[in-house]
């Protein structure tokens, strides 16, 4: 076991270089332009752009820039300044990625307390009305985007009660935690509901397809035989080993959301991790994009050896190697 | 002498006494797919759905004749009878059938001509990620080794890049247009596909028939192509079916960010996109395009899972099971 984190890390650590090399090919040798004259803008003097390219390191070739920029994250986990507003990318990814977070872990709890009854109530009455039921939900969850969903629930639950007067959820925005904890909430229902709905249709299809699986081995017939109550037979027995692949996919899917759940902040204004990507996407802010893309590919990656791990906790016949 | 009595009584089954036997109805061989197919001829669902692709492939065809036919070009704006007075976008039943946008655009013409870019891009993004995964994913599970081992990592290493935000800046540095839209889905869902099939194929390169033509003097190239990529129709039909949607949002949503196909080019992301400055004042705006994509996603998903049904009777025996 010790091994295979150690071994799993290391990879980690080589697809972490891997991508952060890609982004910098990507926006160095790929993408045209002085990047020196573009961040200084039109009314560009000569010894302000020494300025920036002294500072930036800019006047380099982009091997040893990013030489220098692993160097520095390395050894001082520093990731750079912003070039919009010279502030350093470690402190703005710090400050946005509450809003990240509570928006992914909340959506999490909403979209597993939604997605695993269902699909246990679908798989208990296979070919049922209520099953039927649920694997409609499923598809049409599946099937409706995210910024749709968040764009719909605005319009009902924001727009419609603020006209009739009823106004409860604002239309954007995000509250601190620790400012004030009705006012976080208030403002997060409406995320947490649009990922979460969109999210629990898969996590009821695959909840009930394994539980449907494991209802058929041996070994619950053996405990229906024993006389053990239904009740006990599914959550105890059945359900244990069907959610391993639920556990799976929540791993991957929590881990791919603390480094941005880009659409539905930019619907809801949240302002976290991947409303700051997008926009310095735009604005060519590299440093951001760098430090950002980064954190994200990181948080996946843990998220990935988690599973293994939790995988290999969960399933005895799991054993890592 | 056991052979005439067998002759006599496959004579007295077929209900003709002597040799005057009424000429029967040849037993037809029926290939898995042909099976299938007669399986999902049965699913009422399916069905509906394939119209309804066939139905938005149509319009997608003929969506310039079906624009003349209403009269509005997609790109047409009607400033004067196609905005309300306070100049919010009008309501449907009006002037348009389905209502106008933010400048006085016909939305009904704009969501026929943005079926194009949406089956596009979800076709051929799609087709292209197979291909690829379907290559690599063979290679990998059928060399094993090494091969496997460098193959594997690479796809392990696709899959964990911030895919939505690389896409992002990929679109950004190229410039956005249709053409890099189907190439950054393409390039971030190869490795779903080639994971699948590299596991398939890891299972059938031990099977005896493959070890049969190998030892027949078959080369792994031809072993690839003719005895186990037959195997593998049915996973990659279910898959492509199911992943043509994911790339049809995925367009949609890049385009919502702003970064899909540039404007003017009607598409539902496009669309949508647009309708956030008045959607909350005209409802239409947001939701008719939502509804096309909507629909178009579902009749897919739908059509996905009726065909795995269909390709995997297994499915339908571990309900019949309980």
């Amino acid at each position: 076991m010790g091994r295979f984190i150690v071994r799993r890390a290391l990879f980690g650590v080589v697809v972490l270089a891997i991508i952060s090399f890609a982004v910098f090919i990507l926006f160095f040798v790929v993408a045209p332009g002085d990047k020196a004259a573009n961040f200084c803008g039109k009314g560009c003097t000569p010894e302000r752009l020494a300025q920036i390219n002294k500072l930036y390191h800019l006047d380099q070739s982009w091997i040893s820039q990013y030489w220098l920029y692993v160097k520095r994250l390395v050894l001082h986990g520093d990731l750079g300044y912003s070039f919009n507003n010279q502030q350093p990318v470690r402190a703005i990814i710090f400050d946005r990625a509450p809003a990240t977070a509570s928006l992914a872990l909340g959506a999490a709890v909403v979209w597993l307390s939604l997605g695993i009854p269902i699909g246990i109530l679908a798989a208990t009455k296979p070919r049922s009305l209520r099953d039927r039921a649920a694997t409609t939900f499923a598809l049409a969850g599946l099937s409706i985007p995210t910024f749709v969903l968040g764009l719909l629930f605005l319009y009902l639950f924001f727009y419609q009660l603020t006209i009739h007067g009823a106004a409860f959820f604002p239309g954007n925005g995000y509250v601190p935690l620790t400012q004030n904890p009705w006012e976080w909430m208030k403002h997060l229902i409406l995320p947490w509901f649009t990922l979460a709905v969109v999210s629990a249709a898969s996590y009821s299809r695959i909840t009930r397809g394994s539980l449907l699986e494991v209802l058929g081995e041996d070994y619950i017939r053996t405990a229906r035989a024993k006389g053990l109550s239904e009740r006990r037979v599914i959550y105890r027995h059945g359900l244990r080993s069907a959610l391993t692949p639920v556990v799976t996919l929540l791993g991957i899917d929590v881990g791919t959301l603390l480094g941005g759940a880009i659409v539905t902040e930019a619907v809801f204004g949240l302002g976290g991790i991947g409303q700051t990507a997008v926009t310095a996407v735009v604005n060519g802010d590299l440093p951001i994009i760098f430090g950002t893309v980064l954190f994200a590919a990181f948080f996946i990656v843990v998220a990935n050896i988690l599973v293994d791990i939790a995988y290999a906790l969960l399933d005895a016949r799991v054993r890592l190697a | 002498m056991t052979v005439i009595a067998a002759d006599e009584v496959a004579q007295q089954k077929a209900g003709g006494p002597g040799h005057d036997i009424p000429p029967q109805k040849a037993i037809e061989g029926r290939t898995p797919l042909q099976l299938a197919w007669a399986r999902l001829k049965k699913d009422r669902v399916s069905i509906a759905c394939l119209i309804v692709i066939i139905v938005l492939v149509l319009v997608a065809i003929f969506a310039n004749q079906l624009t003349s036919l209403i009269g509005h070009p997609p790109n047409e704006q009607y400033r004067d009878k196609g905005l309300a007075p306070n100049g919010l976008p009008v309501g449907p039943g009006g002037f348009f059938l389905l209502g106008g946008d933010d400048v006085g655009r016909d939305i009904l013409s704009r969501i026929i001509h943005g079926t194009r870019v949406s089956l596009l891009v979800g076709v051929v993004a799609t087709a292209l990620a197979v291909l690829i995964g379907v290559s690599v994913g063979t290679m990998a599970g059928y060399f094993g080794g090494r091969v496997d081992t460098v193959l594997s990592r690479t796809m392990d290493v696709f899959l964990s890049f911030p895919f939505l935000l690389f896409a992002i800046s990929l679109v950004s540095v190229f410039s956005p247009s249709v053409r890099i839209s189907i190439f950054v889905i393409a390039f971030f869902t190869w490795a779903n596909v080639g994971r699948i099939v590299r596991g398939q194929v890891l299972s059938i390169r031990e099977k005896e028939y493959v070890e049969a033509a190998r030892s027949l003097g078959a080369g792994d190239f031809r072993i690839m192509v003719v005895d186990v990529l037959p195997n593998l129709v049915a996973p990659i039909l279910v898959y492509s079916t199911l992943l043509i949607p994911t790339a049809i949002v995925f367009e949609a949503t890049l385009s919502f960010l702003g970064l899909g196909v540039p404007i003017p080019t009607p598409t539902w992301g496009n669309m949508i996109s647009e309708s956030q400055g008045t959607y909350l004042q005209a409802p239409g705006f947001l939701i008719f395009p939502s509804l096309a994509l909507f629909i178009t996603t579902l009749a897919f998903n739908l059509l996905g899972d009726g065909l795995r049904d269909a390709l995997d009777p297994r499915a339908a025996r571990v309900l019949a099971r309980k």
